[in-house]
């Protein structure tokens, strides 16, 4: 009878199969957001009401003041951040759902480094955010924007970098608690007043300076303005009102530039890994 | 000390605040045999399984698992080990063999093997003709047999099966242990299980007893019985203080109230009952005389049933609960 079993040897850890670990976590991800049809038709509807409904109407109140552009093609790169972000932010929550369900377990016990696991997750979030951003994209067309190929690439590329970093500080949030009610608590309460402070609602132009400044250390507001940046640059707006919707972030007069914020996002991004690995390895 | 055990414990410890859960176990598992551990909720079985898998690091003491140290060389007692919680650790939104198939990636079974060893294990617990259901539509049994099943998916030499029959139906468990044991016969494996039910550790081939964080004996099933040599006699009477005062005046024998009867242990019981009607002085409305169980065995060895020292051990099932986590 001993002859039948058909053993396997496991291998000694290395480089190759912690890239296996951090494929297959990818995967799964990718496995339970395709699996999950609700998850995705409730993700979509948002962003839909908030261009189409919310920015048809603010859109008419404001149609003065904002002369030869549309109310919701300012939006529409808040609407595909925000969508980014959203998205995101629940792949990181199912840390706690698999916590709760016992699954976070099978993947601690693996043979295999925290960081994988965590890499896996985070890139996971990333994919899965950016296809959801990927629809809002194919709505282009119904605000006035048009479908570049330059301007789709360099959307889909800081769509990606927003969500990987929204998914890292999610985990980070989600590596120590115990219950998903509390997660999304918290999560309402950090990514409600990150998202208002962005610029993806309202122009960052003009502000108050107590608001402001609040703007300006919203790490959110650095993920958003490249984006708006770049669909502006494919748009043919009035100088008047590309100063005022399109203002870009100043420090103390210092125009910051497109790659220092998309640097400060992954920078971030890459700290918060680095936070939400070290989590994990203590929560041990 | 053998070099060549499957686990070997010295030791071993582990406290939670000033709470001892396990206050220093010895022992050793030979490879290729089913051990079992056995003891009430909340003796220390979950803390110490807990250690030899590498979720918990013990306070004192050390242990190795198939050659290698728990603390020291984790990944490598994480590679050569198959675990079963008493919880599930499935994924409900994926199906079976999506399950195990993550599992494989992730202990790094080698791609060429990983179809045909997800079919053999899936088999052999007759689940491959639900392969692609969700495991969210399986029953608390299917469940356990597939994480059965994906424990075994990288062929590890020892297999950790916490309470593995716990919450399951009668029939549920007899394919479980039928499963153990052909389990056995097929693959180059050591079994750790821990129980607290005595009609399954008469399936291993050796049980540790432990109770309080302490082993109190380790032999086989057999030896453990015999070595009891006695008969357990269970009396129902209308007044159990006297009956047992009496037992001890006129009998010598020492007796106490375990699940609702007085029970004491006694040599040729049946010949015994005869001579206990005529002189207990106390009406006796129905007696029992049994062989020696584990449960006589649990008994002679703690001070207790199984069952009785499971009432009121909150605490420990608390702390239990917590290191679970």
């Amino acid at each position: 009878m001993a002859s039948e079993a058909i053993g396997v040897r496991v291998p000694a850890r290395g480089a190759g199969h912690d890239l296996r670990a951090v494929k297959i976590v990818l995967h799964r991800e990718m496995l339970r957001f395709v699996n999950d049809r609700t998850r995705m038709l409730s993700m979509l509807v948002q962003p839909v009401l908030w261009l189409f409904v919310m920015g048809t109407g603010l859109g008419s109140l404001v149609q003065g003041s904002i002369p030869g552009v549309d109310y919701r093609t300012f939006m529409y790169p808040g609407m595909i951040s925000m969508t980014v972000i959203m998205t995101a932010m629940f792949s990181a929550g199912s840390i706690v759902w698999d916590r709760e369900f016992g699954f976070l377990r099978e993947m601690l016990v693996a043979p295999v480094s925290r960081g994988a696991i965590v890499i896996g997750k985070c890139l996971g979030g990333a994919v899965v955010a950016v296809g959801q951003g990927i629809v809002i994209l194919a709505m282009a067309g119904l605000v006035g924007v048009p479908y570049a190929p330059g301007l789709i690439v360099t959307l889909l590329l800081e769509m990606f970098l927003a969500a990987f970093t929204i998914t890292a500080f999610g985990v980070t949030l989600a590596a120590r608690m115990k219950n998903i009610q509390t997660f999304f608590g918290l999560m309402q309460m950090a990514i409600m007043p990150m998202m208002f402070l962005s610029g993806a609602m309202f122009p960052l132009a003009n502000l108050p300076s107590w608001l402001h400044v609040l703007t300006v250390v919203n790490p959110m507001t650095y993920a958003v303005d490249p984006m708006r940046q770049a669909v502006f640059a494919y748009l043919d707006v009035p100088a008047a009102a590309e100063a005022m919707l399109n203002p870009g972030v100043r420090w103390f007069g210092f125009q910051v530039p497109v790659g220092l914020e998309l640097g400060i996002v992954a920078g971030l991004g890459v700290v918060l890994l680095g936070v939400a690995v070290l989590q994990f390895r203590k929560a041990e | 000390m053998p070099a060549d055990a499957a686990v070997s414990v010295r030791g071993l410890r582990k406290a939670y605040g000033k709470v001892e859960a396990v206050k220093g176990v010895d022992f050793e598992v030979r490879p290729g045999e089913v051990f079992g551990f056995l003891g009430p909720n909340g003796a220390g079985k979950t803390t110490t399984i807990s250690m030899l898998c590498t979720l918990v690091n013990p306070t004192g003491g050390s242990a190795t698992v198939a050659g290698h140290d728990v603390v020291k060389e984790r990944d490598q007692v994480r590679r050569n080990i198959g675990l079963v919680f008493q919880d599930p650790t499935l994924d409900g939104y994926l199906s079976a063999q999506q399950n195990l198939r993550f599992h494989a990636e992730l202990y790094g079974v080698p791609k060429g093997a990983v179809h045909d060893r997800i079919r053999k294990v899936m088999e052999m617990v007759a689940l491959w003709d639900r392969k692609d259901a969700k495991v969210m539509t399986f029953s608390g049994g299917m469940k356990r047999r597939l994480e059965i099943a994906r424990g075994l998916l990288h062929s590890p030499r020892v297999l950790f099966l916490d309470e593995p029959t716990v919450g399951l139906d009668p029939q549920t468990r007899s394919a479980i242990w039928g499963y153990i044991n052909q389990l056995r016969l097929m693959e180059d494996i050591t079994i750790f299980m821990t129980t607290h039910y005595m009609d399954e550790a008469e399936y291993c081939d050796r049980i540790a007893i432990i109770d309080h964080g302490r082993v109190v004996v380790i032999d086989s099933p057999e030896a453990l019985k015999a070595g009891v040599g006695k008969d357990r006699v269970q009396i129902q009477t209308p007044d159990d203080p006297a009956a047992i005062e009496a037992l001890r005046e006129r009998f010598g024998l020492e007796a106490a109230v375990h699940e609702g009867a007085v029970t004491f242990a006694v040599a040729s019981g049946e010949q015994f009952v005869p001579r206990l009607f005529a002189e207990l002085g106390i009406p006796i409305k129905s007696v029992s005389v049994s062989r020696p169980s584990l449960d006589d065995v649990f008994m002679s060895y703690t001070g207790s049933t199984i069952r009785d020292a499971e009432a009121g051990d909150d605490t420990m099932a608390w702390m239990r609960a917590m290191a679970r986590r």
